[in-house]
């Protein structure tokens, strides 16, 4: 039996698996993050009393940078999917919620990419 | 909609939350304050693309005791939300949905939060 609409079928419309593309990105950035911000709370304690130099030389290390980059996207991806979803909840006027939808995105996209462009200049030296 | 005068049930203010609704808030809660916290970070790993002066205040204002609060509880609910996220990945492959297995991880999810943010603080203070 397909659990279809006789106008859908007639529509040729059907799944595009699209439907759980949120889902399965925050699972796959939620399974990212358990190594990545383990590597990096660890790595703070390395940093904490670091001068700019020793941020540097730490940053110097390829597989740190790459850590960090990771990191940095995985964690602003998952932030964005799990506030988008305590907006839907909680904002109930369609236009506020849209309105604070845009505002968390791009707020998040500004920071995301000010993050990453800023572990570029340390590490490459600017 | 008219509701006339029905009991709103349940009432919030009234009524007691099992485990499994206190620890879904939770979960929610910690998902939120580290969104917020995303600010701070920004502010730290930015603050060394502007070079040696800029990252020294970063750092005295993460040392700070101001500084301090915020950190910790990042990794409070870093380890509360990383620990119940496992919990939620497991429940993804269908298992532990038993009202006894979510008290009982329930409890052992809590355990292993308080644990781990205890044990990093102090190896971090070695």
């Amino acid at each position: 039996m397909k659990m279809q609409s006789k106008l859908g079928q007639a529509r040729h419309l059907g799944s595009t698996n699209n439907g759980v593309h949120h889902w399965w990105m925050q699972r796959l950035t939620a399974i990212a993050l358990v190594p990545l911000s383990l590597w990096f709370v660890f790595s703070l304690i390395g940093l904490a009393d670091a001068d700019h130099d020793a941020y540097k030389d730490w940053l110097g290390d390829h597989g740190n940078m790459v850590f960090l980059c990771l990191f940095i996207f995985a964690m602003f991806y998952h932030a964005v999917l799990g506030l988008q979803v305590v907006i839907e909840d909680y904002v109930a006027n369609e236009g506020k919620k849209i309105f604070f939808l845009i505002l968390m995105k791009l707020t998040a996209a500004l920071l995301g990419f000010t993050c990453l462009t800023a572990v570029f200049r340390v590490a490459f030296g600017g | 909609m008219t509701t006339g005068k029905r009991p709103l049930s349940p009432h919030l203010q009234v009524y007691k939350m099992p485990m499994s609704g206190i620890m879904s808030i939770s979960h929610r809660i910690t998902g939120i304050i580290m969104s917020l916290g995303l600010a701070f970070f920004t502010y730290w790993i930015v603050a060394a693309a502007y070079g040696p002066e800029a990252f020294a205040t970063a750092q005295a204002v993460m040392s700070s005791w101001f500084g301090m609060i915020i950190v910790f509880g990042w990794t409070a609910c870093l380890f509360y939300h990383l620990v119940n996220g496992l919990r939620h990945l497991r429940w993804d492959t269908v298992n532990g949905l038993e009202k006894e297995d979510l008290v009982a991880s329930g409890r052992v999810t809590i355990a292993l939060a308080v644990i781990l943010t205890v044990a990093f603080w102090i190896f971090a203070a070695l």
